[in-house]
């Protein structure tokens, strides 16, 4: 496609400040009115390892981190080795000319080589060369045509009026950059066009936690886990202002079990982790399932099994959330496709899970929560939900019921601290009233039936939730020749890329997503689907999970399935291809 | 003087299922006597319980309960009190439950020093699934998991480990008096910070070695033998003289208690916006916040 935009990749080892660039970068762009979307390739090495971060910059609002960059920072020889045929035709490669050396045979066409001693560059303003990253940054600002105005308030923001001294050495150093692309050739011309209006960048993580922070949570346990960690950092950095206390804790169960603790005491309570420490969850999200306990656990997915790719992408956890728990209860598992959806579905999550008093799950993933991407101004007047409440001051007359029989299944509540309303929440099978029946009540014939009676209790609250998630939604051309089929961070990829086949190849294809994977939408998916012709199914894991719950839940069986498990996200240009493929 | 709240007014209508005999009936009356005597109020009291014959406890008593699983009751209380610091939040269970499935919860809500009791109902046994060997269960003691030459593992010191992870209030009661244990449990739930009542409470039905006589024979009242409370060190001699020790004598009593500390309520930054239960919800200033992504 032929619209103007920057594609930016800056390529390092481990250390060398190749994200906090790239981040720059990204600001940089949304400062000037740019839509961005960055992705950061890195392992979980503090030092050395390949690292490269891609930030995408446009007018248009944006879909993924794209693919060949048109601008290309070395800052050593792997880079270039790894990265240079990459460059597209009239682009340009920012190399650190006294370490690294292009291999031209290996070009596109007009590719411009821009070897600048950056390292000595920098030593002339400090004496250790603290801030060659800045040089290459200035010289693609340059390159793109971006306003310095953006770069000086960027090293203001970060370093501030705390260090002065590091902000105006960075400056300098941006400078010369600008300087060094100057003379040789000056800007590449991309033809974007600026503005004076600054967009909101964020993180999935960030948005997320943007979410529980409007919806009004007020506890949020967590332990560190690549990708999760981020939210963790947010909430402990702004929450506590705000009421909300953030815990840091001995490990995932301790975290979930205090999130159900703090959910039955009556506030707004939320987990964040990743696969593995959602496994040491299991046992405790089970007992907020059987006590009614509402709270939101949200689930950054990572390369798996077990420790895995702790650094790369995946969707291989829905069957480990659609499965935690020992026995059947009630769960709600949302996956937000974008930034916009995982503050929205977040915020909504608390909602449902008060009302439903039951866990809410959010599902999101290592290329969402983690990458910068630019978003609409969020609205924090969220609607707030806190569903039936037993008490409002009076006492209850008899004995309360904490879990009386209702049609929806959905008891009204009291919060600890109520008078006259003192009742047991048991992780036992209970009556009414809370008291147990399986230790020595179970198997005598009335209690079979009481068993029986709670379980479906319980169970029934699937119904109402079911009608308030989200329903499922095909995008784009009607009759198309072919369905995409796939839920999560897959959507900027999967429009993308049939964008790109429509008006490239003039093939017809829509697309069927689910921003809500349970309770499944059974009925509207089959009816969505009696429309549809042939469908080729995408999703970042070895087994198809999620085609395996469509097939559970309507007997579909996708026609084709293109599965992705080498840690990377789908890229536009690979679902174009598998397209094509199945097409022909 | 006639009480607002009576012994009985603590008392739920479910009867407790305990085995005739069992430790765990005096734990319940000793509770039930430090309630009434400190006279709170049952629907500001929350007994967090886990899995065990002893964790059963909170059924038999009018206040607030979560009967949580198995090894997380202290958690899940953690997560209450911090959600809502104006409750009284108890955690009752097992030996078994908090000093083995459950150790690193207990380690950490110590050293954290929250405002919880904690009552430990210690009978040396796993005794509602029938008889294995617990984290306190003695060396060579035979149980059904350890049949051939008994246990071959140290028993954890439970007093030694409160006073070594930053408990505030570390006490050991038995069964067999249940008035000191009641005074001591009434105390630790008015003491500002962790305190822990490690109460020796016979299974009598699984364990035939820590029976009442083991324990007759061999405890004694630390306190009336001069022991100060406040002198850490002594609370340490103290603690390491049984089971680590030897076997011939038991301390009972109020081991260390320490007021000076702060709790973690204290310090929770967030209590500056009031209790969480109570706030209202909603963000004001949303434009600042959101002023810092762009
Ligand atoms: C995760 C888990 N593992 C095992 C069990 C089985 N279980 C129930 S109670 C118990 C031990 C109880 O011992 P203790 O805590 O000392 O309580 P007591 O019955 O002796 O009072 C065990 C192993 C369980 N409920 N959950
Ligand atoms: S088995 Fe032991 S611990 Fe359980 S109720 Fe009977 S005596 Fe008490
Ligand atoms: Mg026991």
């Amino acid at each position: 496609m032929s619209t103007p935009e920057i594609v930016f990749r800056i390529g390092g080892a481990a250390g060398d400040g190749v994200s906090s660039t790239a981040e720059s970068f990204a600001k940089m762009c949304s400062r000037s009115g740019l839509h961005a979307w960055t992705y950061s390739s890195y392992q979980s090495v503090i030092r050395g390892g390949h690292v490269w971060t891609q930030v995408r910059g446009g007018n248009q609002p944006l879909l993924s981190h794209g693919t060949d960059p048109n601008v290309l920072v070395c800052l050593n020889q792997q880079t270039m080795d790894v990265h240079q045929g990459d460059v597209l035709e009239g682009g340009a490669i920012v190399f650190d000319s006294d370490l690294v050396k292009p291999d031209p045979s290996k070009l596109r066409k007009d590719v411009r080589l821009l070897g600048i001693p950056l390292r000595k560059m920098a030593q002339t303003i400090t004496p250790t060369g603290i801030v060659r990253n800045t040089v290459a940054l200035g010289a693609a600002v340059r390159l793109c045509d971006i306003d310095f105005r953006h770069v000086e308030s960027a090293f203001q923001d970060i370093w501030g009026d705390k260090k002065p001294e590091v902000v105006a050495h960075n400056i300098q150093a941006a400078k010369l950059g600008v300087e060094a692309v100057q003379q040789a050739g000056g800007s590449l011309k991309l033809g974007l066009r600026f503005t004076e209006v600054p967009r909101y960048l964020m993180t999935g993580n960030e948005a997320v936690a943007l979410g529980a922070l409007a919806a009004g949570v007020r506890f949020h346990a967590q332990y560190p886990m690549t990708p999760a960690s981020s939210i963790l950092h947010w909430m402990a950095a702004h929450g506590p202002q705000r009421g909300v206390v953030v815990k840091q804790v001995e490990d995932e169960l301790a975290a979930m079990n205090m999130a159900v603790g703090a959910g039955h005491a009556g506030v707004r309570s939320m987990v964040a982790t990743s696969g593995g420490g959602f496994s040491l969850m299991v046992e405790a999200i089970g007992q907020a399932g059987m006590t009614e306990t509402p709270l939101v656990a949200v689930v950054v997915q990572r390369g798996g099994p077990s420790t895995g790719l702790p650094t790369k992408t995946e969707q291989g956890d829905l069957n480990l959330v659609l499965g935690a728990g020992q026995g059947d209860w009630p769960r709600g598992i949302l996956a937000p496709r974008n930034t916009r959806e995982c503050f929205d579905l977040t915020a909504k999550a608390f909602n449902l899970a008060e009302v439903y008093q039951t866990p809410i799950l959010i599902l999101s993933d290592l290329y969402l929560g983690e990458g910068f991407r630019t978003v609409d101004k969020l609205d924090f007047n969220v609607p707030i939900v806190r569903g039936m409440m037993a008490a409002d001051g009076g006492v209850a007359e008899g004995r309360y019921k904490r879990y009386a029989y209702t049609d929806s299944g959905v008891s009204p509540r009291v919060l600890p601290g109520t008078k006259g309303y003192q009742y047991i929440a048991a992780t036992d099978e209970h009556m009414e009233s809370g008291e147990l029946i399986s230790d020595i009540l179970a198997g005598l014939p009335e209690f079979v039936e009481e068993r029986r009676k709670m379980h479906e209790k319980r169970m029934r609250k699937l119904e109402g939730l079911r009608k308030d998630m989200p329903p499922p939604e095909l995008w784009g051309s009607p009759n198309a020749d072919l369905t995409l089929i796939h839920w999560g961070s897959t959507w900027g990829a999967a429009h993308e890329a049939i964008r790109h086949v429509e008006e490239d190849e003039g093939i017809r294809v829509n697309s069927l997503e689910f921003p809500a994977l349970f309770p499944f939408h059974a009925d509207e998916t089959l009816r969505i689907l009696k429309g549809v012709k042939k469908t080729l199914s995408m999703e970042a894991n070895y087994t198809g999970q999620f085609a395996r719950l469509l097939r559970a839940e309507t007997g579909y069986k996708p026609n084709f399935t293109f599965p992705k498990y080498d840690g990377e996200p789908f890229t536009w240009r690979e679902i174009a291809d598998k397209i094509l493929e199945v097409v022909a | 003087m006639k009480l607002e709240f009576e012994l009985d007014t603590y008392k739920s209508e479910i009867k407790p299922t305990w085995c005739p005999g069992c430790g765990d009936y005096a734990v319940l009356n000793a509770l039930q006597h430090a309630l009434t005597t400190l006279q709170l109020e049952p629907w500001n009291v929350l007994i967090v319980s886990g899995i065990g014959c002893s964790s059963n406890l909170p059924h038999f008593l009018s206040t607030y309960g979560f009967h949580a699983i198995h090894g997380r009751a202290v958690a899940v209380a953690e997560g209450v009190k911090l959600a809502n610091p104006d409750l009284h939040v108890i955690v009752t269970g097992g030996d078994g439950d908090g000093y083995g499935i459950g150790v690193g919860h207990f380690i950490h809500a110590m050293r954290r020093n929250l405002d919880l009791t904690y009552i430990v109902m210690n009978n040396e046994i796993y005794g509602l699934t029938t008889g294995q060997a617990s984290p306190t269960s003695e060396m060579g003691m035979k149980t059904k998991s350890t049949p051939i030459v008994g246990v071959i593992e140290n028993p954890i010191d439970p007093i030694a480990l409160a006073l070594s992870t930053g408990a505030t209030y570390v006490a050991r009661a038995f069964s067999g008096d249940v008035k000191q244990m009641s005074e001591l449990v009434a105390k630790g739930l008015e003491h500002h910070g962790f305190s822990l009542i490690d109460a020796l409470s016979p299974c009598v039905t699984y364990n035939k070695i820590n029976t009442y006589d083991f324990f007759r024979k061999r405890v004694y009242d630390l306190n009336k033998e001069g022991h100060d409370p406040s002198d850490l060190k002594a609370a340490f001699m103290k603690a390491l003289e049984w089971p680590v020790m030897q076997r011939d004598r038991i301390p009972l009593g109020l081991f260390y208690r320490n007021d000076k500390v702060p709790t973690y309520e204290d310090l929770e930054p967030a209590y500056k916006k009031g209790n969480p239960v109570k706030q209202a919800l909603g963000v004001e200033d949303a434009d600042e916040i959101l002023r810092e992504f762009l």
